[in-house]
């Protein structure tokens, strides 16, 4: 990625943008390197590429849906760095270094992850769309609950939290930045409720 | 979106002078506000300074006195996880977790939250194009458009969008101050003076100029800290902005108030503070609603209503009601 900024040395002249005869603006690519479901990633991209059209357009990781790609519906969600965030919402070329995973990235020794099984246990989808979004939120939601984090559906903030407890309320909160045009809410709700509390 | 160049920011001073001499450079850290600003061409800056990297600026310190330093650089929710802002300061962990959907509020930092667009739907629309907000001397469309979730005190015939940040009515109302970075070095300004009402230039939501960066947000120890509530009315039960919010905090005696802190989101371009009510509520029981509900509405008796919204008045009483007895109920 782009150098640290030295103001008066050329740092900004360098990375600036520049504008051709018809005052359309260039920017020059960055260079950046990724770690994404385990295996590092060199790519070079444009300052305004998401990591979401990185994923599918550059590495060929389509698991990963593009929906509204105004981070309202939560199709696009990943983990960097464990965290649950909206990969249409981040700039690729502000994760360098970062360790990326995305549904592909799930599977371990053959087996699909336990929220996937249970997904299709609870007949958790139907067109199918939201639920790499789906998946990706629950499983990062249950570790937040696990750490003790509170939610907007938690009784009282000044207690501690635990994951075993969540009410379907809670989950339906902690789970409300996924979206699911079909309404799977109920199903997903008992999928991700099962790992949960288990 | 539009082409722009990104660099990273690896010292203070120098993010502060580039800023400063480059109109067309902005700030971004989580930049959940700022993207989806660049994908409405809402805002088009033609460099990117990424302070991710800026150093000492994510710690949640709390303060041996009992109050509370957020750096500007912290999540939201880590900050609404801290156990430390959930003991001292309730209403402010509770504004964070109202607010946006648990992905955006892991990208998401506190700087960035309190410097979020005011806005409505009409300044994300490219194509009305009426907005004062978004093309200065063009117009608003919602003064006389659709304007159920719009502004009822503060508002002027050039913009009556409201502040979408939960966090910055808690803030509002504990009085918490604003540490900014400057090209003339350090300043605090008191939460309550950080945004502006829109007058004549809606385009400028805050009183920070070219060069200025968030460094800090300092909570102060407030006797009503801990019996604080933040609670929020809208039209989903989650992941969307308030109708109406209310951040109330007290201090009692038995079963009297003897202090009390109230805030309203949903309601004006900025946090709006209800200090004649706070002042009247002083000395009345939390048991009785109906002396709490008029002093409530001393600060609400000259709310001017545009011509979807006169249920916000009543809604505002409501909703500051129950926030101050579920805060009374903390002690």
């Amino acid at each position: 990625m782009s150098k640290s900024l030295t103001p008066g040395s050329g740092g900004v002249a360098a990375d600036k943008t520049s504008r051709d005869v018809e005052g359309k603006l260039h920017s020059p690519t960055v260079a950046v390197s990724l770690i994404v479901n385990d295996q590092p990633r060199a790519i070079t991209v444009e300052p305004r590429m998401t990591l979401l059209d990185t994923l599918r357009e550059k590495l060929g990781l389509t698991g990963t849906k593009k929906a509204c790609d105004r981070g309202e519906c939560g199709a696009c969600t990943v983990h960097i760095e464990g965290r649950r965030v909206l990969s249409c919402m981040a700039l690729v070329a502000m994760q360098d270094g970062k360790r990326i995973t995305t549904i592909e990235g799930l599977e371990r020794d053959g087996k699909v992850h336990p929220l996937q099984s249970a997904f299709i246990e609870h007949d958790a989808f139907q067109c199918g769309f939201c639920t790499s979004g789906q998946i990706m939120s629950g499983i990062a939601m249950i570790e937040e609950a696990k750490a003790g984090w509170p939610s907007a559906a938690t009784a009282d903030v000044r207690s501690a939290v635990h994951a075993a407890d969540l009410t379907d309320a809670d989950i339906r909160e902690r789970m409300s930045g996924n979206l699911c045009r079909c309404a799977c809410y109920p199903n997903i709700l008992k999928a991700v409720a099962e790992l949960a509390r288990n | 979106m539009h082409a722009f160049s990104i660099s990273r920011a690896g010292h203070l001073a120098d993010a502060i002078t580039a800023h400063t001499l480059d109109p067309q450079l902005a700030f971004i850290a989580g930049g959940t506000d700022l993207i989806g600003l660049m994908k409405d061409r809402a805002a088009l800056p033609e460099h990117l300074l990424d302070i991710n990297g800026l150093p000492n600026m994510a710690a949640i310190d709390a303060l041996p006195d009992g109050g509370l330093r957020i750096g500007a650089l912290a999540r939201m929710s880590d900050v609404a996880a801290d156990v430390e802002v959930r003991g001292r300061f309730p209403m402010i962990a509770e504004s964070l977790l109202f607010a946006a959907s648990g992905q955006l509020r892991n990208m998401a930092s506190i700087g960035g939250n309190i410097m979020q667009r005011t806005r409505c739907p009409y300044f994300r629309d490219e194509t009305d194009g009426r907005c004062n907000k978004r093309n200065p001397g063009s117009g608003c469309a919602a003064l006389r458009g659709l304007n159920r979730n719009h502004a009822i005190f503060g508002w002027s015939e050039s913009c009556v969008a409201t502040n979408p940040s939960d966090l910055a009515v808690a803030l509002a109302a504990m009085d918490a101050i604003v540490l900014v970075r400057g090209p003339a070095g350090e300043r605090r300004i008191p939460f309550t003076d950080f945004h502006q009402l829109p007058g004549s230039t809606p385009e400028r939501d805050n009183v920070l100029d070219r060069g200025d960066l968030i460094i800090a947000i300092e909570v102060p120890a407030n006797p009503e800290a801990h019996a604080s509530h933040y609670l929020k009315v809208r039209d989903r039960a989650s992941y969307e902005f308030a109708l109406v919010s209310a951040a109330a905090a007290i201090a009692r005696d038995g079963r009297r108030i003897r202090s009390a802190r109230l805030a309203m989101g949903g309601i004006a371009h900025k946090p709006w503070r209800l200090t004649a009510a706070e002042s009247s509520l002083r000395g009345i029981s939390l048991d009785d609603s109906d002396r709490l509900r008029s002093a409530i509405a001393t600060s609400l008796t000259d709310a001017r209503p545009l011509a979807q919204n006169a249920f916000k008045v009543e809604l505002a009483e409501r909703v500051a009601l129950r926030a101050l007895q579920t805060a009374g109920a903390r002690l």
